[in-house]
């Protein structure tokens, strides 16, 4: 008798069936790749593509040197997408934090209807972007920034609502029930064991917001809701490349400069 | 004599204790605040106007027309769905060699440079502005958004990537240097089993940002729902917008809910 005819079994990461099914798996996304590009490319004009290294280099040509005598005219337009920008954040936060303590498991007054309603309210807000919100404002408020302030603030407010309400959930209770102890009202709970709890998250939140904020104002006046935007547009429109370089090199610095203000303060305080 | 200690209790100050700082802040609060909503002119007589076209707006949202335009609606929902997907996978796929480049502990310091600064470029760039140059370029349609939603997603999955790689456990990656692997082996075997679970969340998490961003790059030309939007807007008909954005909402809310479901069983 030989020893050698029992076979020991192999390690194997997968059983065949699983490995199948994971061939199966990576087949099906290649198909569905490829199906999706054929649907994609079908009204696309080829001859567009195959010209856009020559298009790239002749607009590149143009935009360079940036147009750096329409500065002046920047200015207004700049302050404009700033102030878009805070009071939008301002108005998001005045609205979202009454949501947000509606939505929270621990502090809403009522579960079975006054949550559901916040938390839909928190979500819609949220799955639509602020340049929509603007399209649609702008064509019932009319052009202008109050248009994009508001667009800002709805935006804002499904963000700033679910951080926030997460914020409050993850609450200490010990703290709650210290409060409740020395017999204190509901609203003295609420602002001596809650809300210092989640005060340096709610900083941490708006100013991020903020941040945001500032990149989605420099571009809602594409749709005419204010702000540099606007300026972008008309050059645009003009195809005065030399002045659309010297917006965007404006937006990038500001950018810039707000999200290193934002971590600055977001550091100082957590 | 005994020392006067006070009855009343104060709650101390949480942020800043210096009360001359304090003042000064929220005078320049509000000196900003007056400039600010000074700045800001409404045409009230427009906005009056405006009223009655809201509420036929309300109207539109309640009663959503999906079937006028749905030739349009459904071409738009077919364009940001396909591009959706495609610039995921593509991105995904460039952001892959990007963000092992970008990772400081697995590539050479000229490669991560390089890498870092690709990564730099892609996420200052916002979605719009860039969708207005790919239009130019390419011409409208969904390609050029398609080209916007993969450009983005590199910035995006690349930088996590790397952050990711840089933040493995570094004693099985030690372990398998000391079999004298070769660096594809390394990668293979040390860095790629750590990073798999959160690299399949992340790109699950792109594919619904992309989503949301292919709805919005329409306006400008990129293709996609966002394109039937804006011409439903343009033509005042509220109802196919509102039809328009209960399914932007819908089929966002799928994807969140989805995709936090596939997250939680990936892990």
């Amino acid at each position: 008798m030989s020893v050698a005819s029992v076979e020991t079994p192999v390690w194997v990461h997968r059983t065949p069936v699983k490995r199948l099914m994971l061939w199966a798996g990576w087949l099906g996304c290649v198909a569905l790749f490829v199906w999706c590009w054929e649907r994609m490319t079908q009204r696309t004009i080829w001859a567009f593509v195959w010209d856009a290294p020559n298009a790239a280099a002749d607009i590149g040509s143009r935009a360079f040197p940036p147009r750096w005598s329409y500065m002046e005219r920047l200015w207004a337009p700049l302050w404009d997408t700033i102030n878009i920008a805070t009071l939008g954040t301002l108005l998001g936060i005045m609205m979202a934090v009454p949501l947000a303590f509606l939505a929270a498991s621990n502090t809403t007054p009522s579960r079975l209807i006054l949550r559901p309603i916040a938390l839909f309210a928190i979500v819609a807000t949220r799955s639509i972007n602020s340049l929509i919100w603007a399209l649609l404002l702008v064509s019932i408020l009319g052009p202008g920034i109050l248009a994009g302030i508001l667009a800002i603030a709805l935006r804002s407010i499904g963000f700033i609502g679910k951080l926030l309400y997460e914020a409050i959930e993850e609450t200490d209770i010990r703290q709650v029930e210290a409060i409740s102890a020395t017999g204190a009202s509901q609203g003295q709970i609420l602002t001596y064991g809650i809300v210092p709890q989640v005060l340096p998250s709610f900083y941490g939140i708006s100013v991020f917001r903020w941040d945001i904020n500032i990149r989605e104002s420099a571009i809602l006046g594409l749709v005419g809701a204010g702000g540099i935007g606007a300026q972008l547009n008309s050059s645009l429109n003009m195809l005065a490349w030399p002045q659309v370089m010297l917006i965007i090199l404006v937006i990038l610095g500001t950018v810039i400069i707000s999200e290193w203000v934002s971590a600055k303060v977001r550091h100082a305080i957590i | 004599m005994s020392t006067a200690y006070p009855t009343t209790w104060r709650k101390p100050p949480q942020m800043i204790h210096s009360r001359a700082l304090r003042i000064a802040l929220a005078l320049g609060a509000v000196v900003y605040l007056v400039l600010a909503i000074g700045t800001i002119e409404v045409n009230w007589a427009r906005v009056v106007a405006g009223m009655e076209r809201a509420q036929r707006f309300v109207a539109g949202f309640l009663q959503p027309d999906f079937t006028t335009r749905w030739r349009d609606i459904s071409n738009g929902l077919m364009e940001s769905l396909t591009m959706t997907f495609t610039s995921t996978v593509v991105g995904v796929a460039i952001s892959i060699p990007i963000g092992v480049g970008a990772a400081r502990n697995v590539a050479p310091r000229a490669v991560y440079l390089v890498c870092r600064a690709i990564i730099a470029t892609s996420r200052a760039l916002q979605e719009i502005i860039v969708a207005i140059f790919f239009v130019a370029l390419f011409g409208f349609g969904a390609f050029a958004g398609f080209l916007t939603l993969t450009f983005a997603t590199i910035g995006f999955i690349g930088k996590l990537l790397a952050e990711d790689i840089e933040d493995i456990d570094e004693a099985q990656a030690e372990a398998i240097r000391a079999t004298g692997a070769s660096w594809l082996q390394l990668i293979n075997y040390a860095i790629q089993p750590q990073v798999m679970p959160r690299l399949i969340g992340l790109s699950l998490y792109r594919l619904d940002i992309n989503f949301r961003e292919s709805a919005v790059i329409g306006i400008v030309g990129a293709g996609g729902i966002g394109a039937a939007l804006n011409t439903s807007l343009s033509r005042y008909e509220y109802s196919s917008a509102g039809a328009i954005l209960l399914i932007i909402i819908a089929i966002v809310m799928m994807a969140e809910y989805s995709s936090g479901y596939l997250r939680k069983w990936v892990k």
